[in-house]
């Protein structure tokens, strides 16, 4: 009755294989865009957009990355930590070097930087295959937080070893720095977040996106058919890099304003993010997002519960927090191993029944 | 010994054309087993060539070499009348040689429609800052070999699965997906490895239909393993028989059936 | 003897007592990734749990008593007793049992035939799960053990290096002990492996659970059993770091310290597992002795053992001792 697809026919094929097909998922999509765009920049303020807003769309972007490497190609990687701080330093340096420079075209070289940095790394893959790649991904994320600990000019020789970001401004808005809008810190955020679903769909329902499945699904196969295995790895970790050094530097420069390496950028961002697109669904945009949304508010929503409302101690809040993150993880493995998008699917297929049971 | 640049036509009115592929004195080994025994035969352009011999024989080794999945340690494979340099398998692939596995190796976790997609990988260049933007060339492409594909997707009634996740299809449908993959690349050359294997006989009869009419409507060359004898004798135009990584037979299919040598492996003649 | 030799050797020396610990982790990996294809990310968490079980067994704390405090307004920390550190280690060992239990029955029963990377990410979620129980349990304050294991400064072998090179090296007792104990675990394992009917069964396992499962084998048994033993090795890795450095968090880091070895030794190799601790542990503390501190600004422990397994990773995939991968299709 209300979400149906008969009557919905495609003439050509560039019809079919569009991102909504369904006519009601198109227009639900471009509520959801009209709400975040036009809706709420109006209603937000500082607490949300710093606890929830802006850390759901900059790991919504670094899940994408990790997505594209991991659920698209197979390619597990442990590195996404490193990655970010890449992408959080080239921004530093970037802003600092050249002050006049626009805010937009800092963050999109970070991402390229963080790209090149992606592909050095990436190579071992075209020898090294499952664990021992993760293992391998994990060489390049001390590596990285090393470096960026130990070698004085990636944080221009300050004493504390730590970056800040200076204050930039976008369209003669202030993005970084202290003085700060909610709303402005948002929508800048937001258009990253576009972007980088705009892009990965695309990629990833062409020509290259099929390689990397393929590669995912049979890497013998897949270069048995024609598939050079090279350069479909080496793209996923160069495009994935992309989208996690832009989020590495969101996160330093609008989000956080001082990182210590660390700190912010250890394994355990890592495993985090890998979390967000276990959970949220391998291999899909939309888990993407599920995953980040789900594993951003998660604690927030513990925090609340607990420390607020029962009044618990903050540090069994956090040991909780870890029960319940570990917990979630087995269960989502054992019920749901294609996470949240597919408990979506899944709920749309009956949605298109409803209200007949089949 | 056959000329290199000469044709002929079968009994039938099929055009059988000039040598396109040569093994020269094949050898294959693993560590200490020796899988492939120097080993000489050629396929000409346009016909159905057969490999047949028992299990262990090196049969699916032998396409394994012919995919440049595996490099013979002695020999050399001769493509168009040049030896073919070393080169990896998915530059074989893009030379035009197509083929299906003998335990199924489709992209499980795509659909149909994806699948026989990738054998379209091949031919599709545009580059990944068009494919970002998808609109344009990126779509257009993507367009133009959407036609080629549903066009095998039609010429093997694979139509109503097209958009089933392959994991769920059951086996002879699969096989028949591995063939639309491979059909899709638009091949010169389609090496099929047992594609009958565990079908009923009127699966048979479909795609032993199916692989005479590649080879009718579009000039494949095809060489196939197999192992059903009737299929083989009625399909091909010539056969090589392998036996213990050795060839003992070469020919049209009433020749290699009478090769006393063959009717010994077949029926398990002890051997020295 | 020359000085910079002498502390070369010492550091050597250290490092292969290093890498004997980092062996005795690296082996409960390979026994659960031998029988169950599964890489326990958990391990290092398992160690942390075992030590801060005992410890608390020892210390004759509550468990759980921050919560029940939290939720009940209670104030109770102690039982009161001091149990003996022997009786307080087979206690730990059957709370180690019984997470092993729990873990195949709760846990990866339900995940058979899943693809390595789900099971590895399930360890992982497990590994964050046992973290927050054993936080919650027992505290996340840095407890000490102590089971009487000797400790400090080894005045025999300083003395006597001492008279015979004119230094005197610093060998702890406590590393001598650790090395001692993780030799002889590892001689057990080996020879539990190949030569008793469960080790046979175990590699059955490993190698294919249908075709095990088809000749009888108890798969369920065999994976309590397997994490059992794993348990117990944590719990051995447990007592010996937690005595060095005291029982917290970066306890469970060392898994991540294994995973290296691993790489070198190959995933399914008890001997690769031994050899890979040892070429670590001595490789990192050199590199560092030698190049690291001198010209790198020091604390290339971090990731030297990485980079090291990765190098040699590219050049021979499978490890020094595991398997190679003839892949067919």
């Amino acid at each position: 009755m209300l979400y149906r697809e008969s009557g919905d026919f495609s003439s050509t094929y560039a019809e079919d294989s569009q991102t909504f097909p369904i006519k009601f998922d198109r227009y639900r999509y471009y509520f959801v865009l009209f709400i975040a765009i036009a809706v709420i920049p109006f209603m937000i303020n500082d607490y949300w957009v710093n606890s929830l807003f802006l850390p759901f769309l900059i790991y919504a972007i670094a899940a994408i990355g990790l997505n594209i490497l991991v659920g698209y190609c197979g390619q597990v990687s442990l590195g996404t930590g490193g990655f970010m701080a890449v992408g959080a330093y080239a921004c530093y340096k970037f802003m600092t070097a050249f002050p006049e420079v626009s805010m937009l075209v800092h963050v999109l070289l970070s991402g390229l930087v963080t790209a090149c940095v992606g592909v050095l790394f990436g190579l071992p893959s075209l020898r090294i295959k499952g664990f021992y790649l993760a293992v391998a991904t994990l060489a390049a994320q001390f590596f990285l937080v090393w470096l960026f600990n130990r070698v004085p000019w990636f944080y221009n020789y300050s004493a504390s070893g730590q970056i800040s970001a200076p204050e930039r401004t976008f369209f003669g808005i202030e993005i970084t720095g202290p003085n700060t809008q909610a709303w402005a810190t948002y929508l800048f955020c937001l258009m990253f977040v576009i972007f980088s679903a705009y892009v990965a769909r695309n990629l990833t329902r062409g020509s290259v996106g099929r390689k990397w499945m393929a590669i995912r699904d049979m890497d013998i196969a897949a270069e048995i058919i024609g598939v050079s295995p090279l350069r479909a790895k080496l793209t996923a970790f160069a495009v994935s890099s992309f989208f996690i050094g832009i989020s590495g530097a969101l996160f330093f420069s609008v989000y956080l304003g001082a990182v210590e390496v660390g700190e912010v950028f250890g394994i355990q961002k890592s495993f985090l993010v890998l979390f967000m697109i276990i959970i949220g669904g391998l291999g899909s945009i939309f888990g993407s997002f599920a995953g980040a949304a789900f594993l951003v508010l998660l604690p927030v929503a513990l925090k609340i519960v607990g420390v607020d409302w029962l009044g618990w101690p903050t540090d069994i809040v956090a040991h909780l927090q870890l029960v319940i993150v570990g917990g979630l993880i087995i269960i989502f493995l054992i019920a749901e191993p294609h996470g949240l998008a597919q408990l979506w699917r899944v709920a749309k297929e009956k949605l298109r029944l409803w209200p007949f049971p089949h | 010994m056959k000329d290199m640049t000469d044709g002929y036509v079968t009994a039938d009115g099929r055009q059988i054309g000039p040598v396109v592929m040569e093994m020269k004195n094949i050898t294959l080994r693993f560590g200490g087993v020796e899988a492939i025994k120097d080993i000489s035969f050629d396929i000409r352009q346009g016909e159905i060539r057969a490999i047949i011999g028992p299990n262990g024989a090196g049969k699916s080794s032998m396409l394994n070499v012919i995919s440049g999945f595996y490099v013979p340690q002695e020999g050399e494979v001769w493509y168009k009348g040049a030896p073919r340099p070393s080169m990896k398998p998915y530059e074989v692939a893009q030379q035009g040689i197509a083929r299906t596995f003998q335990n199924i190796a489709l992209f499980e976790g795509m659909s149909v429609l994806d699948n026989v997609m990738t054998g379209r990988l091949t031919n599709m260049k545009t580059g990944m800052l068009w494919q970002s933007i998808w609109k344009g060339k990126a779509e257009r492409e993507e367009t133009a070999n959407r036609e080629v594909a549903e066009k095998i997707i039609d010429f093997l009634e694979i139509q109503a699965i097209r958009k089933t996740p392959v994991s769920r299809l059951s086996y002879g449908l699969k096989k028949r997906v591995e063939l639309a993959r491979a059909l899709a690349a638009e091949p010169s050359i389609l090496l099929l490895d047992e594609p009958m294997a565990g079908m009923n006989v009127e699966e048979k009869e479909d795609m032993s239909r199916f692989i005479l009419d590649v080879n009718d409507e579009f000039g494949t060359t095809i060489a196939l393993i197999e192992h059903d004898m009737g299929v083989v004798m009625d399909l091909s135009d010539r056969v090589v028989v392998m036996d213990y990584g050795k060839k003992i037979g070469d020919g049209t299919p009433s020749e290699v059936r009478n090769n006393q040598d063959v009717i010994d492996a077949y029926l398990g003649v002890a051997h020295d | 003897m020359p000085e910079q030799l002498a502390f070369t050797i010492e550091v050597f020396l250290n490092g292969l007592m290093a890498g004997v610990l980092y062996a005795l982790v690296a082996l409960g990996f390979v026994l659960i990734y031998k029988a169950s294809g599964i890489f326990n990310y958990a391990q290092g968490v398992m160690a942390l749990f075992a030590a801060l079980t005992l410890a608390g067994i020892i210390d004759g704390q509550v468990p759980f008593s921050h919560l029940i405090n939290a939720i009940l307004g209670t104030d109770i920390h102690h039982f009161g007793w001091h149990v003996p550190a022997f009786l307080a280690i087979l206690l730990t060992m059957v709370v180690m049992i019984g997470l092993a239990y729990a873990v195949q029955r709760l846990v990866f029963r339900h995940l058979v035939g899943q693809e390595p990377i789900i099971l590895f990410m399930a360890t992982i979620g497990l590994a964050y799960f046992l973290e927050g129980v054993g936080d919650l349990m027992w505290g996340s304050d840095i407890k000490s053990m102590d089971v009487g294991l000797p400790q400090g400064l080894n005045t025999w072998i300083d003395d006597t290096t001492f008279n015979a090179f004119g230094y005197g090296f610093f060998i702890d007792n406590l590393d001598i002990v650790a090395s001692i104990i993780a030799a002889l675990l590892v001689i057990g394992l080996v020879m539990f492996a190949q030569y008793t009917k469960q080790g046979r069964a175990m590699r059955a396992v490993a190698d294919d659970h249908q075709a095990a499962l088809s000749v009888g084998v108890s798969l369920n048994f065999i994976w309590i059993l397997v994490w059992s033993l794993a348990g117990f090795v944590a719990l051995v890795a447990g007592i010996m770091w937690g005595t060095k450095s005291g029982v917290q968090f970066s306890l469970s880091l060392i898994a991540l310290k294994a995973l290296p070895v691993l790489m070198l030794g190959g995933f399914t190799s008890i001997p690769g597992a031994i050899v890979g601790g040892l070429i670590i542990g001595v490789g990192e503390k050199l590199f560092e002795f030698l190049i690291g501190a001198p010209f790198l600004g020091g604390a290339t422990e971090n990731w030297f053992a990485y980079m090291l397994a990765l190098i040699f990773l590219v050049f021979r995939p499978q490890g020094l001792f595991g398997e190679k991968i003839i892949e067919r299709v």
